[in-house]
């Protein structure tokens, strides 16, 4: 556990956790904080486009302004922090679960059964995500689970590379062989054994994969292919505020800083985590 | 080393058919109606038969797989259903925007990023390092289609709003103006560099923050190390130590990344030619996935990744250039 107190110790993780926080804070009590029905209009000549901070002709301070449709701003921001929590979090769920399957059952397995699963590994991973999920959404009709599951099925590869060397990096170790020789089955062995002490690795990609999932999201839905309007996602609020931007640049630019937020506070805990864990490793990311 | 070229080549070959082999059943097994989306909703079900005829659609998948394989590896794409003209035109016109966008802003994003590595390096630890590494995390957090719309607005509407001078004032949309075959050669390279400098700006800012992050600490790495120490006691210009000793060591693992950095790389050139109406590879894709314009898709996902395998062939014959280790043919 001593990793742990590493990490609780390393400024950038503790402030990316406390902006995550944050924000999980703002998507559960979403409908208490929202000072307005995020897709509400009310007479549209009369609501749209207003700054920040201008008052609504019932009298009530926009903080954000409202978009197009008369829509409060800060309703639909504090409203898309649960669609880019919830999509972030279930697809790199998604992601790692698979992930770490597949690169166990790869270092267990060994032989041939390892070079086919890690071809396919490397060949997916060598194509451009972004690529990737526009095939799988042309085949489909948008929607949330749909989103969830294509950045799901496309995000397992870093994860599957990582678990399978840290499993077969343990695999080596004595403990290993003391439990086989006790007469541990092979199951066991892996769930017991393996998975627990191959986990940290696994919760770095896991952190770098939310804030992934989480831009990946907000680019489908700003392409017009992942959450369909009305329901706000920062993606397809940034989308609709394209077609004003001279107008009203701060229906564009505001959700975009939401986005950052997130991406960065993702950033900062995988940061933090890996150079707790590990200080020689380091890698790119990839969105 | 000839050798691993050549073995490269063949795998990545292999990857690009793999590639279009799953494209190929996924979107063939998918819900929806080819013929359908040609005939268009008026046409009944004596047109539609006689679609699915003309398409190749009655006959069994597998046997349809392998003629399109056929097909596909001599060049023959297919029609685009959208466009009605040949996919392979319709991307051959396309990739050369794509190269050009996605080339210069890799060489920017390295120049740049090697750069502002290097000089975080230098000045490590102080307030100043510290402000870049925090502006590096953000610009790098930043989505690429929000950078470009910030750009826009800035240079494009914000210049003639708030008076900035002309000079800063660049065009949102295309990758030449509406006039550029009325220019003169020199007008029209004019014309088209004024086009290319936001779409570029915005992925070589997010390219060269990653770049800048890696690159300050494998300088970091290598600057203890007991090889640099000797040059330095050698007596060499702190430039010197830098530049042939510390920067050509770091450069090694850069390279690599360069292979494992173009997938990002095209991710986001898709989401800046959308943006700026560039009429690149990335966006015909964008454009035939909404309308459903399956032959595009196939084909613009295995041009992808021919890129991507290009660009990491290309990557391993500059790292056995860089790595004397690599070159010796004994191994």
């Amino acid at each position: 556990m001593s990793t742990w107190r590493a990490v609780i110790r390393d400024r950038r993780a503790v402030t990316g956790l406390a902006m995550l926080a944050v924000m999980a804070v703002v998507a559960l009590a979403a409908p208490w904080l929202a000072p307005a029905d995020p897709m509400a209009q009310a007479d549209i000549l009369e609501t749209r486009f207003l700054g920040p901070l201008a008052t609504g002709p019932d009298g009530t301070i926009r903080w954000l302004g409202t978009d197009q449709l008369g829509r409060d701003l800060l309703s639909r921001l504090i409203f898309g922090t649960r669609i880019s929590l919830s999509v972030g979090l279930l697809a790199a769920l998604i992601a790692v679960v698979l992930g770490t399957a597949i690169g166990a059952i790869a270092a267990t397995g060994g032989g041939a059964l390892e070079r086919v699963l890690m071809a396919v590994t490397d060949a997916v991973l060598a194509l451009p995500r972004l690529v990737l999920l526009l095939a799988l959404v042309a085949l489909f009709q948008p929607g949330f689970w749909l989103v969830v599951l294509v950045i799901g099925f496309t995000g397992w590869m870093p994860v599957a590379r990582l678990a399978r060397a840290e499993v077969k990096g343990l695999l080596a170790r004595p403990f290993i062989e003391a439990a086989t020789a006790a007469g541990a089955s092979r199951g066991r062995l892996l769930l017991r054994h393996l998975l627990p002490n191959a986990l940290t690795p696994v919760v770095v990609a896991a952190a770098l994969g939310i804030g992934n999932a989480i831009a990946l999201e907000a680019g489908l839905s700003f392409l017009g292919l992942g959450i369909p309007a009305p329901t706000p996602s920062w993606g397809n609020m940034i989308s609709s505020g394209r077609d004003a931007l001279v107008q009203a640049p701060w229906i564009a630019t505001l959700p975009g800083l939401a986005i950052v937020a997130a991406v960065v506070a993702c950033n900062l805990i995988g940061d933090g985590v890996r150079d707790a864990l590990d200080p020689q490793a380091r890698t790119f990311g990839s969105v | 080393m000839l050798r691993r070229a050549i073995v490269r080549l063949f795998t990545g070959i292999a990857l690009i058919f793999a590639v279009v082999t799953i494209t190929f059943f996924l979107v063939n097994l998918a819900p929806g109606d080819p013929a359908r989306l040609w005939v268009g909703p008026g046409a009944g079900q004596m047109e539609l038969d006689a679609a699915r005829r003309a398409l190749g659609l009655d006959r069994p998948l597998v046997a349809r797989y392998v003629t399109w394989l056929a097909d596909f590896a001599r060049g023959e794409w297919g029609t685009s259903l959208a466009q009605q003209r040949p996919v392979s035109r319709v991307l051959f016109d396309a990739l050369p925007h794509t190269l050009l966008l996605s080339g210069a802003s890799l060489l920017l994003t390295y120049v740049g990023g090697i750069i502002v590595g290097m000089f975080q390096a230098v000045k490590r630890r102080t307030s100043l390092d510290t402000m870049i590494t925090t502006a590096t995390m953000v610009v790098y957090g930043m989505p690429a289609y929000w950078l470009a719309l910030v750009l826009v607005l800035l240079f494009s509407y914000g210049t003639a709003r708030h008076g900035w001078p002309a000079v800063l004032q660049f065009p949102a949309l295309g990758a030449a103006g509406l006039d550029a075959d009325f220019l003169n050669p020199w007008g029209r390279f004019l014309d088209r560099v004024e086009h290319l400098v936001l779409p570029l700006t915005t992925l070589a800012l997010i390219g060269i923050a990653g770049t800048a992050r890696y690159v300050r600490g494998a300088v970091l790495d290598v600057q203890d190390l007991d090889y640099v120490r000797t040059a330095r006691a050698k007596g060499l210009t702190p430039a010197g130590v830098g530049l042939r000793h510390v920067l050509r060591n770091a450069l090694l693992p850069l390279i690599t990344l360069l292979g494992l950095s173009l997938p990002a790389l095209f991710s986001g050139t898709v989401f800046v030619e959308v943006i700026f109406a560039w009429p690149g590879v990335g966006r015909e894709m964008v454009g035939a996935v909404g309308a459903r314009d399956y032959p595009v898709v196939v084909a613009a996902t295995a041009v992808f990744a021919a890129l991507v395998v290009l660009g990491n062939i290309l990557a391993d014959l500059l790292y056995a250039v860089a790595d004397p280790r690599l070159r010796s043919p004994t191994r």
